[in-house]
């Protein structure tokens, strides 16, 4: 039996959970997820700015959280820290291990996701009716194709204590791994359907675990404030159990294991990886104990011929600002607020022009669903939030300005203003042939 | 006949792809699954919020767990990249399905405790 855990679902996730994993989880594979497509056109901002940036933020505490548990264990670990910047994360995987005393560690540098020179202006982008990169009217930035079981099996079989990868599917984290532990080939299309499903169900940490979930009187969930992470038990036939920690928050349940199955899934018999068309539709749950949960049943056929690429653009800037009204009437005064905001910022001639926009929504009333239904009639607290994204960062303060300058010369009581501008990207998605996608591994040794 | 709110019998998550979202929606007691399956239809939730909800709609059903998905294409505000919404990756849609009401018998009979 193989025993993989999650210690991250995203870039920002929590540490310490990840620690107990580390520490008393007996891990065979301690996996971190925390690459997203956004979260990899930031990284490659961040690298533009600092050639040594790119990788997770986070990466060096997780290390200095998990690493030498993780050595004395025996527990490989597998992620995509690496984000845009894969050489430099494994130079600072190495850093840590000889900071903890760890000679010898080997951390395994997975490498040829980065696909920024093979595109070009007519690459068409599926996701955006076929449109060529050059019709989006925003700079291009990068462009990482999602490796997969292939590009990650090297990188197992050179026996390295660390895989660090960028850009690859979620769930080939954890595939990788099961099938390398029990010889899968990459054609056992079942069996990596099975495998594929694990690392889902995984890949989100502690959605699966309680997170994500809790909602009080209807689904309670017990000591969330400390949720642990995932593991998953997975046998040679590719079943699995998962389950956590015996002294960890959190639950696992048949229910938070099926909201994670179809977690941003849309068909589920044609769950689509680098590896495997997986699918889930005749998966079957069964509870085997106390945040036991065994599934069962998942299945796949080929693989498709093409990879998926994220494509990322400089979106320029977010910039939002609000001021609250609260009290008897406070639905009025803000909706006042809101009134003189559109009348004065549509005067302004760098803010109504193409490629800016604006939104302003009343928080309190209706601005999760605004779009979605009417607001609401009345609230005793609510804020005036404005919103704005342009590649014009003069035209953000020029908006920050006038929310700001309401608290003088607006309606009644308003108070709270607090505004910021904060860099944003765009991300599309284009297809790739699988043959001009060049993987390659490098280790190091510290 | 008696209208409780989808939330009253099932659960939800919402999960985003560009500009698409889906939502599962799971019953809690297997029993309720027919009705929900037979009123909670792909048209009904494109209907619910036509001005959410630009693209088709489709529904997968998982009958064996009681669940059904709906993905609903262009109805992200254009997608976290674009919408100036607060919620971008609409992770709040699973509440706005869960908001519909769905039509009960008053006293469940055998034939939906299935």
């Amino acid at each position: 039996m193989l025993r993989i855990g999650c210690g991250a679902g995203f870039s920002s996730d929590r540490l310490g959970p990840a620690i107990d994993l580390a520490q008393k989880g007996r891990l065979d594979y301690l996996v971190f997820e925390t690459c997203a497509e956004r979260t990899l056109a930031f990284a490659h901002r961040d690298r533009k700015l600092d050639p040594k940036r790119g990788y997770n933020p986070q990466l060096r505490a997780r290390m200095r959280g998990v690493l030498k548990a993780c050595k004395e264990n025996g527990t490989r670990i597998v992620t995509n820290m690496g984000v845009a910047n894969v050489p430099e994360a494994a130079k600072v995987v190495v850093e840590v291990a000889r900071e903890l005393g760890l000679k010898g560690l080997k951390v395994a540098a997975v490498m040829g996701d980065e696909v920024t020179d093979l595109l070009g202006p007519d690459t068409k982008l599926f996701d955006h009716h076929d449109k060529r990169i050059a019709e989006i009217g925003l700079p291009y930035t990068s462009a990482n194709a999602y490796l997969g079981l292939d590009a990650i099996l090297p990188a197992l079989e050179s026996g390295a204590d660390v895989i660090i990868t960028g850009r690859v599917a979620d769930p080939s984290l954890f595939l990788a791994p099961i099938a390398h532990k029990y010889g899968w080939r990459n054609d056992d299309w079942q069996a990596l359907g099975k495998g594929t499903l694990v690392g889902h169900l995984m890949e989100c940490g502690m959605q699966i675990t309680g997170g994500y979930y809790a909602d009080p009187g209807r689904k309670d969930v017990p000591r969330l404030a400390d949720c642990g992470y995932p593991i998953a038990e997975v046998t040679a036939d590719g079943g699995c159990v998962i389950t956590k920690l015996a002294d960890a928050g959190g639950m696992v349940t048949s229910r938070t294991v099926k909201e994670q199955l179809l977690y941003e899934v849309h068909d589920p018999a044609r769950y689509l990886t680098p590896d495997v068309t997986a699918d889930f539709s005749k998966v079957e749950l069964a509870e085997d104990g106390r945040d036991r949960v065994r599934v069962a049943k998942a299945g796949g056929t080929k693989r498709p011929d093409t990879l998926k690429v994220t494509v990322g653009f400089d979106g320029g800037y977010l910039a939002e600002a609000g001021v609250s009204y609260a009290g008897p009437n406070a639905t009025a005064r803000a909706g006042l607020a809101a009134d003189i905001l559109r009348e004065r910022l549509g005067r302004e001639p760098g803010i109504g022009g193409a490629g800016t926009t604006i939104r302003i929504d009343q928080i309190g009333l209706n601005a999760l669903h605004a779009t979605a239904h009417e607001p609401r009639q009345e609230a005793e607290d609510v804020r005036i939030r404005v919103a704005m994204r342009t590649a014009d960062r003069s035209a953000c303060e020029t908006m920050m300005w006038e929310v700001e300058s309401l608290l003088c010369c607006g309606p009644a009581g308003g108070g709270g203003y607090r505004g910021q501008i904060t860099p944003s990207v765009v991300t599309h998605s284009a297809l790739l042939e699988r043959d001009r996608v060049k993987p390659r591994v490098e280790v190091l040794v510290a | 006949m008696r209208k409780v709110k989808l939330h009253d019998i099932a659960h939800a998550r919402a999960g985003d792809k560009g500009n698409t979202s889906n939502v599962s929606v799971w019953v809690y007691d297997p029993g309720d699954y027919p009705l929900v399956k037979a009123q909670l239809t792909a048209d009904r939730v494109k209907q619910a919020f036509p001005s959410l909800v630009k693209g088709p709609v489709r529904r997968y059903e998982m009958d064996q767990l009681h669940g059904l998905n709906f993905v609903m294409e262009d109805a992200l505000e254009g997608g976290v990249n674009t919408s100036l919404g607060l919620d971008s990756h609409g992770k709040s849609w699973s509440f706005l399905l869960l908001d519909l009401d769905v039509e009960m018998p008053d006293n469940p009979g055998p034939a939906l405790a299935t």
